[in-house]
């Protein structure tokens, strides 16, 4: 394993930082949306469309395409193993955000499972970000 | 309602995991991006459209994600969110196994850490 220069490090680190404020910002748009949008569980895309009527959807989906191609740069640059650990801190960011922005309770459990994320995050990081030059194409799906 | 959120959330765990390994394998093959450019940015976004196996891996995210729209309307996202953590731990032994990453120690502690603790964020 070569040692990752610090170009290559502090890149990595700032798509990270994207891929988790893109995350963390679309799935609080997209939930605030649904919730406007009532129930469905239904095959009929239709209903789906329904959905996207409402602001707070579209802009959330908006949000998930930036996450979507921020998460496929860092997963040309990193490997898997590496990237779901790390961009998970998105989880803490969320319940940390309700906390203090919208004032609801965090349980002693939940703190816990944010202490267990937070270091979960901190292993990960001191990995180096990428094992693999190209997967063999025999083991590729 | 109770039965269709545990499918949704199988649903979802299940494409995830999927989409993920396709998207890593297809991006590994496609190159690095190495500078943030916006024309280095759009020519990866054009290769993504001439590349099987991400499509494929963004087609199990799309079913993911509406499975996750109808989770949304039924249940809350405290509940739909760390439901998925199972994904962790199958990713990253898929990770190991198929995309032959070199899965140590600290990694498999640090992939059990976040599926325990996005598990408790459920309480």
């Amino acid at each position: 394993m070569s040692r990752e220069s610090s170009l290559h490090r502090r890149r990595n680190q700032l798509l990270i930082l994207v891929v988790v404020l893109s995350n963390v910002i679309g799935n609080v748009a997209l939930s605030h949306g649904m919730r406007q949008t009532g129930s469905i569980v239904s095959a009929s895309p239709l209903d789906y469309v329904r959905a996207f009527a409402k602001p707070w959807t579209v802009a959330g989906v908006l949000v998930l395409v930036i996450w979507m191609v921020s998460d496929l740069a860092l997963l040309s640059r990193a490997d898997l193993s590496f990237v779901l650990p790390v961009t998970a801190s998105a989880y803490v960011l969320i319940a940390i955000a309700g906390h203090f922005w919208l004032g609801e309770r965090i349980s002693a459990v939940r703190w816990l499972g944010i202490l267990a994320i937070t270091f979960g995050v901190v292993l990960a990081e001191e990995t180096p970000s990428r094992t693999t030059e190209a997967p063999p194409p025999e083991h590729l799906p | 309602m109770i039965g269709m959120r545990w499918v949704l959330v199988g649903i979802i765990a299940c494409c995830n995991t999927v989409g993920d390994v396709l998207n890593t394998a297809g991006m590994k093959r496609q190159g690095e991006l190495e500078e943030f450019s916006p024309r280095a940015v759009g020519r990866m976004v054009w290769g993504i459209f001439r590349n099987p196996l991400v499509m494929g891996g963004i087609a199990a995210l799309a079913v993911s994600f509406f499975a996750l729209l109808s989770l949304l309307s039924i249940a809350n996202v405290s509940f739909a969110v760390p439901a998925t953590a199972i994904s962790y731990v199958l990713e990253t032994f898929l990770a190991r196994h198929v995309l032959k990453e070199d899965v140590g120690r600290r990694r498999w502690a640090a992939a059990t850490l976040v599926a325990c603790g996005v598990a408790l964020l459920q309480w």
